[in-house]
């Protein structure tokens, strides 16, 4: 069962992903890549991180991609011309650079690299205390300095954007 | 039976497409969507490890991950919304007044 999820949701994302990259029209593209993050957010759950899904679907597939939909029909981009391209003999380099990147991260997955101690957050011991409360708890105890500086940024992110895109009056 | 491999090489398919994305495309909002695609590829094996590993580690780094993603994405729209008010155009073949 929890195969059967795993394998529709992978599918689901990659498709989508593959559409995204090769997609001519912008909104389409964010609409397919709204798609992958509800793909990946099913592999979330299939994970057991109940709070980081629900986060995603709520701040990623919500909020910055609503951002990019909205930015994107501004633009009022004109798509119906051919797209200027000036290294066009990029394009078949990449791909190929892209499955030689693939198959090198293949091969560290394959090594043996990838084996790491087991922590003490059990599946049974986070379902006990239950996911959300554990991210809370963590955050004001282990974490509580990235905690800290995450706002900061966010607060300057937030006047970079006003100072950024203001008009010159 | 899903290991933690699946999870992984699912992880590098979604970044190799990004990284393809990120080279081929010439509109700086697709190159930007592709940078996204990027970053939830690398949450996702982060999620993965978090999972099999019995830590807590994964999903708060994925936490503060999101949080950067958000700033730099909200950021980097300002950047080509001003770009695009002072030149006309996202492509970015036409943005070279940097070049020599």
């Amino acid at each position: 069962m929890e195969a059967y999820i795993f394998y529709i949701a992978a599918t689901v994302s990659v498709i989508a992903g593959i559409y995204l990259v090769l997609e001519r029209n912008p909104i389409y593209s964010v609409l397919y890549l709204i798609l992958t993050l509800v793909g990946v957010a099913v592999l979330y759950i299939l994970l057991e991180a109940q709070f980081i899904a629900a986060v995603q679907i709520i701040v990623y597939a919500g909020a910055i991609m609503i951002l990019y939909l909205f930015i994107v029909m501004l633009l009022n981009l004109n798509i119906r011309g051919g797209v200027k391209d000036v290294l066009s003999f990029q394009r078949m380099p990449s791909i190929f650079m892209g499955i030689f990147l693939f198959f090198s991260i293949c091969t560290v997955i394959k090594s043996k690299l990838m084996q790491g101690e087991k922590g003490e957050y059990s599946a049974a011991y986070i379902e006990s205390v239950g996911n959300t409360k554990l991210i809370g708890k963590l955050l004001f105890t282990d974490y509580l300095l990235p905690f800290e500086i995450a706002s900061i940024l966010l607060f300057v992110a937030a006047i970079g954007v006003i100072m950024v895109a203001k008009r010159k009056q | 039976m899903v290991t933690i491999t699946h999870y992984l090489v699912l992880s590098a398919i979604l970044f190799t497409i990004g990284v393809v994305g990120v080279l081929v495309r010439r509109n700086a909002i697709i190159i930007f969507m592709c940078i996204e695609l990027m970053l939830n590829a690398v949450n996702l094996s982060f999620v993965a490890f978090a999972h099999y590993l019995n830590s807590m580690d994964g999903q708060m780094i994925v936490f503060f991950t999101m949080t950067v993603a958000a700033a730099e994405a909200a950021v980097g729209l300002a950047i080509i919304v001003s770009v695009f008010r002072n030149k006309e155009t996202v492509n970015i073949d036409d943005i070279n007044i940097m070049k020599w």
